[in-house]
C-alpha cells in the first residue's frame, strides 16, 4: 500500500505531527500498533486528496508554475519521508531485539501530544534524495522521529555513542586490526536498528536521544530522584573494571565484506562504525551539499566535513571534477580525452569568496547547473562521479561555464563583462541573449 | 610583371575561357584600355589643375573643390574600399584619386596592348568584359595585386569590373570598424582579415564578421586592437569553422575565458598570444585541448603561463612546430614534454630564467626535429646544459645564445658537429678568443653570425672565425670596440659574398678600412656604418655596391656632399638612407640621392642643419617615399613640406619635430594629399589648432605627437582630437591633461585612443661632439 501511494502522497503538517507522536509510543500493545496503522492509513488518504487537489489546480495556475511545483514537491517528499520513517519505526518496535522495553505507558495520543512540535521540524528527510535546494545541514537528522529501541545490554556500548562524533573515523582506523577469529564476540544489529536515529529513550515519556548523557540531563526533569550524583554519573563507571569480552560487529548486509559470513570478514569495531559503514555503503546518499548541490553524502558528519572545504576546490574540469591543486587538474586533463579546464565566470569580476555562494546565488547556481548538464554527456559525468570517491568531489558547476557547453548554454555572466561607456553595440548583445534561456531552471533531471 | 609573363598567362588561361572562345582577347584588352582612357582623360586634366593650385600655393582653392571631396572623405587606405565612390556614380571621380592614377595607368594592360599590333575592331556597345571568363580577369588581377592603387582604379572603371574585383579580393585591412559592414557585404570571399589598423573592434563587429564570412574566413589579426571581449571571440570561433589563424597579440586585458572561446576554433593552426598578460595556465589548457591541430603558438610575455599550461600544450598538440615561450616563468619540468614533440622545428626560450643546467641532463636527446633554437638571456644555461637541448637535433640551423653565458671554447665545442648550422647569434655575450677559434673549427659553414655588443671580440678572434666561414652572408659586429682595420681587412678578404654588414660604432676602425668594404664586397645590400670614421673616399668605393638597399651613415661626421653624390650615382637601388646628425650634408647631396635612387622609401635627415626646402623639393620626386625624418632641420618651411606632400603619395611617417618654420600652411597640403599618413610628429613646430584640425581629413592618421606647440589651445586640441577619428596614440603635454574635459578624454579612450602625457622640459641643443664622447666613455 505504501509503495503505491508514494508517488502521490502529500500530507498536511498537522497530520504528520500526530503520526509522529503516535509512533512515539513504544509498546507491544497491539492496540497502539493498530492506532498507528490506522493513522497511517488516514494520513495516506489525506495525502491522496491533496494530490488530487494539486492535479486539479495545475491547469489553472500556469502563470509561474515553477515555484508552486517546487513547493508541492517539497511537501510531498517531506511527508512521504515521514511516512516511511514512521513505518520503519513502527515495524522496528516489533523486532525481537527490542528488549529495552519502555514502560508500556499510555500509548494514547493525548500524552504524546506534548512532544508534538519537537520532533519533526523540517520538511526534509533522508530519503528525499536529489531535491533539497534549501538543505540547511544536519539539523534535520537529529529531529527525525524514532520509534526503535535498540538492545543495550552493556553500558560500554552506550559509551561509544556519547563519543559519536569523535569516533566517526574509527571505521578506517581499525582497518589494520587483526583479531584472531573466535577470540571476540560478534554482534550483528539489524538494519532498522542501525538506521534508527535515537538509541536512548526516556523510560517515562519515551523521548529518544542520541546520547546517554543527554538522556540523563533530560531525566532530571522527571523528578528529584534523577538528580543524584549517582544517577547522573556515567553508567560504565559503576560497572567497575571487570574484564569484558571484546566485542566486534558485523554488518547485516549480505555479501558485504563487513558481514560475518563473508570469506574475508573484517569486523567493525564499534556501533558507531557499524552505523557509519552501513549508511555510507548501503544507503542512499541523501544529504546534498547546499553549496555545490552536487556532492551527496549519507552520513551527516561527512557532509559537514565536505562543507568546510566545499568551494575551496577551485580547479575545475569540464567534466565537473574539482581539484584543490592545479597540477592535479592538469594531470587529469592530460590523461583524459576531451576534458578541458573550465574557466570560472567570476574571474572577470571581483573574486567572490565561498560565502557568497549561499542562498542568494541560488538562482544563478541553477542556471549554471543547467549549463553543466548540457555540457557534459551523461556517461562522463557518472563515470567521474564514481571514480572521484578517492579524491575529487563533485563540486558546484554553478558560476562556472564549461567550454563544452558553448553551443547550448546561455551566457548568464556575459552581460557583466566590463564594457566601454560609449559603446554603441548594446543591441547586438541583446539579440543574442534573448534567444537563450535566462531564467532560473528549477527542475532537475 | 613583365609583358611576356602577362602574355603567357593570358594565353594559358584561354583554355579556361569556354564562353568567349570566339572573342579576340586582344580586342578585349584594347577595349578595356579604351574604357580606362576615357576615365583617365578628365582626371588628368583635373590633376594638372590641382598641381597648379598647389604650386601657386592657392590653398583657398581647396574650398572650391571641397563639395565633391566630402563624399569620399576617409577612404584612403590602400586596402580601403571605394564603395561610396562607385555608388555615387562613376561620373564624379575623386580628385585625390585621379591625382594618383597617372602613375598606374594600368601599365600592364596598355603595355600588352602596345606589344600586340592587331587592328582595332569595335565590339558591340556592351562591355566586352562581360564575355570574358572571370578566371582570366582574376589572373590579371593577381598580377596587379602588388599595386593596390591599380586595383582600385580597376574596380572604379565600370560596374562589372567593380563586381569582379569584389569577388577577387581575399584580404582586407580596414581602417575603421565602422566601415566593416559595408566592406564585408562588398567582399564576400575574404579569407584574411587584418584589423590591426582599427583603433578598436567591438564585439558587435566581431559578431558581424563571424556572420558575414562564416565559412570563408581563414585568418584574422587582432594584434594592437583593443576592446573586444570573450563574447565576440566566441561568436567568431563558433561561426567561422575554417579559421586557421588568429593573432591576439597585445590584448593585455584578455582573460582565460576568451581563450576558452578561442578553443572552440577546432581547426586553428596558428595562434599568437604575445603580451596577453592576463591569461593563465587554465586558458592555455583550454586551447591545448580544443585546438588539436595547433602548429604555431606564440606565448611571449604571457607571464601567467607556467609549466603546467605548457606541459599540457605539448602533450595535447602533437603537431606543434613553432613554440615561442619567451619570458615565461617556466622551468625544466615542461621541457621533457616539449622534447617529445615530433614536429617541433622552432623553439624560442628567450629569457626563461627558470631553465637551468642542472636538470637539463634529464632530457638527454632533446628535440630531434629542432631547426631553430633561441635561448637568449637564459643565463642559467651553459655548456653543461646546452648539449642536452640540442644533441639530438642534428638538423639545427639557427641558434641564438644572445646575452647568455660566456662563449668559451667549451660552449662552442657543443656545436662542433652540427653540420647544418647556418646562423648563430651571440649578441651581448662575453666572447673569448678561444671560443671564436672553436667556432672557426665547426664543421658547419655559417651564413650568418652576429656578435653585436660582444665584449672580448678581438682582431685575432674575429679573423679566425671569418677566415674559416667564408660563406658568411650576414655579419654583425656592432659595438665590437676592440677591433681595428685588421678585422675589416680579413672580413672583406675572406667573406666576399657578404650581403649585410653592420659595423656600427667600431671606433678603432679608421677611414681607410671602409675603402676595403667597397672594394671587395660588391654584393652588399645592407651596410650600417653609423658612428664611424668613414669619409667621402670610403663612400666613393662603397658606391660600387650597386645592390645596396640600406645604408646607415648616422653620426658620420666626416662625410660630405661629395661622398653622397657618389652614392646617388652608384647605388640606384637604395631604399633606406640614414643621415642622422651627419651635419655636413647639404641640399646638393639630397638632390643627388633623390635623382639617383628613385625607389627611396625612407630617409632620415634629422639634425642636418643645412637642409632647406630644396632638399624636400628634390625628394618630392621619390614617389615611394614612406618615411621622412627631418627633425631639427630648422631651415625647412611649409613650402618644402607642401612639395613632399604633393609628390610623395605613399608618405606614412613624418617627423618634423623642431622645424620651427613649418606652420599651418604646411599642414593644409599634407591634409589634402598625404592620405596615407599614419604617424606625425609636430613637436616644437609653429603649427596651431587650425593646421591640426585640417589633418583630420587624413583618415589613416593614427599616431600624433604634439608637444610644445605654442599655438595650441585646449579648445582647439579638443576639436582636433574629436575630428581625427582614427587616432590610436597621442602624445601630449601633461598640462593639457587637466585642461581637457575628463569626459572627452574618457570618450576618446573608449574610441580606442591612447594618451601619453609628457612633461619633459625643453632640452638644450646637444653638441654633436658630445655624442661621440658619451659613446667613448662606454669603452672598456
Amino acid at each position: 500500500m505504501l509503495s503505491d501511494n508514494r508517488i502521490k502522497a502529500p500530507v498536511q503538517d498537522g497530520v504528520v505531527n500526530q503520526l509522529v507522536q503516535a509512533s512515539k509510543v513504544q509498546d507491544w500493545d497491539p492496540s497502539a500498533m493498530l492506532d498507528n496503522l490506522s493513522f497511517l492509513e488516514q494520513k495516506i488518504h489525506q495525502l491522496q486528496d491533496l494530490v488530487h487537489l494539486i492535479i486539479g489546480r495545475k491547469g489553472q495556475v500556469l502563470g509561474r508554475p515553477d515555484e508552486l511545483v517546487v513547493q508541492q514537491q517539497q511537501l510531498v517528499t517531506a511527508d512521504l519521508t515521514s511516512i516511511i520513517v514512521q513505518l520503519i519505526s513502527t515495524a522496528g518496535s516489533l523486532l525481537p531485539s527490542g528488549k529495552h522495553t519502555l514502560p508500556a505507558a499510555t500509548p494514547s495520543l493525548e500524552q504524546s501530544g506534548q512532544f508534538g512540535g519537537v520532533v519533526f521540524p523540517s520538511a526534509q528527510g533522508p530519503l528525499n534524495d536529489g531535491f533539497q535546494p534549501q538543505n540547511a545541514g544536519g539539523s534535520k537528522v537529529s529531529g527525525l522521529p524514532n520509534s526503535v529501541d535498540i538492545s543495550r545490554k552493556n553500558g560500554n556500548e552506550q559509551n561509544h555513542i556519547i563519543e559519536e562524533h569523535e569516533l566517526k573515523d574509527e571505521e578506517d582506523v581499525e582497518e589494520g586490526e587483526s583479531l584472531i577469529p573466535g577470540t571476540y564476540e560478534i554482534l550483528q544489529l539489524e538494519k532498522e536498528e542501525i538506521l534508527a536515529p535515537h538509541t536512548h529513550f526516556c523510560t517515562i515519556c519515551g523521548k529518544g536521544f542520541k546520547r546517554d548523557a543527554n538522556l540523563r540531563m533530560h531525566m532530571r526533569g522527571h523528578g528529584d530522584e534523577y538528580k543524584t550524583p549517582g544517577a547522573l554519573a556515567k553508567p560504565n563507571k559503576e560497572s567497575g573494571s571487570e574484564p569484558t569480552i571484546i566485542k566486534r560487529y558485523s554488518c547485516p548486509y549480505t555479501g558485504c565484506k563487513r558481514n560475518k559470513d563473508h570469506k574475508k570478514f573484517q569486523p567493525l569495531k564499534t556501533i558507531l562504525c557499524v552505523k557509519n559503514h552501513y549508511k555510507r555503503t548501503h544507503c542512499d546518499k541523501s544529504y546534498i551539499c547546499s553549496r555545490c548541490n552536487t556532492k551527496k553524502f549519507s552520513v551527516i558528519a561527512d557532509l559537514k566535513t565536505h562543507e568546510k572545504h566545499c568551494g575551496k576546490d577551485k580547479w575545475l574540469c569540464s567534466c565537473g571534477t574539482t581539484f584543490s591543486r592545479k597540477d592535479k587538474l592538469f594531470g587529469h586533463i592530460a590523461l583524459f580525452q576531451g576534458h578541458t579546464p573550465a574557466i570560472p565566470l567570476e574571474e572577470a569580476k571581483a573574486p567572490a569568496g565561498p560565502s557568497d555562494q549561499g542562498d542568494g546565488n541560488q538562482s544563478t547556481n541553477k542556471v549554471g547547473s543547467m549549463n553543466f548538464n548540457f555540457s557534459s554527456n551523461v556517461s562522463s559525468e557518472s563515470e567521474v562521479q564514481s571514480s572521484t570517491d578517492i579524491k575529487g568531489s563533485i563540486d558546484d558547476p554553478a558560476g562556472y561555464f564549461s567550454p563544452l557547453s558553448f553551443d547550448t548554454c546561455n551566457f548568464g555572466g556575459f552581460h557583466e563583462f566590463p564594457r566601454p561607456p560609449f559603446d554603441d553595440s548594446e543591441s547586438s548583445l541583446a539579440f543574442l541573449l534573448s534567444g537563450s534561456c535566462n531564467y532560473p531552471q528549477k527542475s532537475e533531471d | 610583371m613583365s609583358q611576356e609573363s602577362i602574355g603567357n598567362t593570358v594565353g594559358a588561361s584561354n583554355n579556361v575561357n569556354r564562353n568567349a572562345t570566339n572573342i579576340n582577347l586582344q580586342d578585349v584588352i584594347r577595349e578595356m584600355d579604351r574604357l580606362l582612357q576615357q576615365r583617365l582623360r578628365p582626371m588628368e586634366e583635373r590633376i594638372e589643375q590641382l598641381e597648379e593650385i598647389s604650386l601657386e600655393g592657392q590653398l583657398s582653392q581647396r574650398r572650391h573643390n571641397s563639395e565633391c571631396e566630402e563624399e569620399y572623405d576617409g577612404e584612403i587606405d590602400d586596402e580601403q574600399a571605394y564603395e561610396q565612390a562607385t555608388r555615387q556614380g562613376l561620373r564624379q571621380q575623386e580628385p585625390r584619386h585621379q591625382r594618383a592614377r597617372p602613375r598606374y595607368k594600368l601599365p600592364v594592360l596598355s603595355g600588352f596592348l602596345n606589344s600586340t599590333q592587331t587592328p582595332m575592331k569595335k565590339q558591340k556597345q556592351d562591355n566586352p568584359f562581360n564575355l570574358v571568363a572571370e578566371e582570366i580577369i582574376f589572373i590579371i588581377l593577381d598580377l596587379l595585386n602588388r599595386n593596390s592603387l591599380a586595383i582600385k582604379s580597376f574596380s572604379l572603371v565600370c560596374k562589372s569590373f567593380y563586381a569582379v574585383e569584389s569577388k577577387h579580393r581575399c584580404s582586407l585591412k580596414p581602417l575603421r570598424q565602422e566601415r566593416l559592414p559595408a566592406l564585408l557585404s562588398r567582399y564576400p570571399n575574404i579569407t584574411h582579415l587584418d584589423l590591426t589598423l582599427c583603433s578598436r573592434v567591438s564585439d558587435a563587429s566581431l559578431s558581424l564578421v563571424s556572420h558575414s564570412c562564416a565559412s570563408s574566413l581563414r585568418s584574422i589579426d587582432f594584434s594592437r586592437t583593443p576592446l573586444f571581449s570573450t563574447y565576440g571571440l566566441l561568436r567568431l570561433a563558433l561561426n567561422c569553422k575554417n579559421i586557421v589563424e588568429i593573432d591576439l597579440s597585445n590584448a593585455t586585458e584578455l582573460k582565460d575565458s576568451a581563450l576558452a572561446a578561442v578553443a572552440e576554433a577546432k581547426n586553428l593552426e596558428k595562434l599568437s598570444l604575445a603580451r596577453c598578460k592576463s591569461i593563465t595556465d587554465m586558458g592555455v589548457g583550454c586551447v591545448a585541448v580544443g585546438c588539436r591541430k595547433l602548429r604555431f603558438i606564440c606565448l611571449k610575455w604571457c607571464f601567467g603561463v607556467g609549466d603546467l599550461g605548457i606541459g599540457l600544450l605539448a602533450v595535447k598538440c602533437k603537431h606543434l612546430c613553432f613554440l615561442d615561450l619567451s619570458y615565461l616563468p617556466i622551468t625544466n619540468k615542461c621541457l621533457s614534454s616539449i622534447s617529445k614533440l615530433q614536429h617541433l622545428e622552432e623553439l624560442i626560450l628567450e629569457g626563461c630564467f627558470g631553465i637551468e643546467d642542472d636538470s637539463l641532463a634529464v632530457l638527454k636527446h632533446g628535440c630531434n626535429s629542432l631547426k631553430s633554437l633561441d635561448v637568449s638571456t637564459c643565463q642559467n644555461i651553459s655548456h653543461n646544459g646546452l648539449p642536452s637541448l640540442i644533441n639530438g637535433a642534428l638538423g639545427l640551423r639557427q641558434l641564438t645564445l644572445a646575452h647568455g653565458s660566456p662563449v668559451t671554447s667549451s660552449l662552442a665545442d657543443c656545436l662542433r658537429k652540427h653540420s647544418m648550422l647556418q646562423s648563430v647569434k651571440l649578441d651581448g655575450c662575453f666572447v673569448t678568443d678561444d671560443g671564436l677559434k672553436t667556432i672557426g673549427n665547426w664543421c658547419a659553414s655559417l651564413r650568418e653570425l652576429s656578435l653585436s655588443k660582444c665584449l672580448g671580440v678581438t682582431d685575432e678572434g674575429l679573423s679566425s672565425v671569418v677566415t674559416k666561414h667564408r660563406d658568411l652572408r650576414k655579419l654583425d659586429i656592432t659595438c665590437c670596440r676592440k677591433i681595428t682595420d685588421a678585422s675589416i681587412a680579413s672580413i672583406t678578404n675572406s667573406c666576399k659574398s657578404l650581403t649585410s654588414l653592420r659595423v656600427e660604432s667600431c671606433t678603432l676602425v679608421t677611414r681607410e678600412a671602409f675603402v676595403l668594404i667597397g672594394q671587395r664586397c660588391h654584393l652588399l645590400e645592407e651596410l650600417d656604418l653609423t658612428d664611424n670614421e668613414v669619409d667621402d673616399k670610403g663612400l666613393k668605393y662603397i658606391s660600387r655596391c650597386s645592390e645596396l638597399s640600406s645604408l646607415k651613415l648616422g653620426i658620420c661626421l666626416n662625410i660630405t656632399d661629395e661622398g653622397l653624390i657618389h652614392i646617388g650615382k652608384g647605388c640606384s637601388k637604395l631604399v633606406e638612407l640614414d643621415l642622422y646628425r651627419s651635419e655636413e650634408i647639404t641640399d646638393s647631396a639630397i638632390l643627388a640621392i633623390a635623382q639617383g635612387c628613385p625607389g627611396l622609401e625612407m630617409i632620415n635627415m634629422a639634425y642636418c642643419k643645412y637642409i632647406t626646402d630644396r632638399s624636400l623639393l628634390s625628394l618630392s620626386k621619390c614617389p615611394q617615399l614612406k618615411t621622412l625624418e627631418s627633425r631639427g632641420c630648422s631651415l625647412i618651411t611649409s613650402l618644402g613640406l607642401k612639395a613632399v606632400a604633393v609628390g610623395c603619395k605613399e608618405l606614412t611617417k613624418l617627423d618634423i619635430k623642431k622645424c620651427h618654420n613649418i606652420d599651418d600652411a604646411g599642414m593644409l597640403p599634407l591634409a589634402r594629399f598625404s592620405q596615407n599618413l599614419r604617424q606625425i610628429n609636430l613637436s616644437h613646430s609653429s603649427v596651431t589648432d587650425i593646421g591640426l584640425l585640417s589633418l583630420s581629413s587624413i583618415s589613416c592618421l593614427q599616431n600624433m605627437t604634439i608637444l610644445h606647440l605654442k599655438g595650441l589651445t585646449p579648445a582647439g586640441l579638443a576639436a582636433v582630437l574629436l575630428a581625427c577619428g582614427g587616432l590610436k596614440k597621442v602624445k601630449l603635454q601633461a598640462t593639457f591633461r587637466w585642461l581637457l574635459p575628463l569626459r572627452l578624454v574618457q570618450y576618446l579612450e573608449s574610441r580606442g585612443c591612447m594618451f601619453q602625457w609628457k612633461d619633459k622640459v625643453l632640452q638644450e641643443k646637444l653638441d654633436p661632439k658630445c655624442w661621440k664622447l658619451q659613446l667613448e666613455d662606454l669603452m672598456p
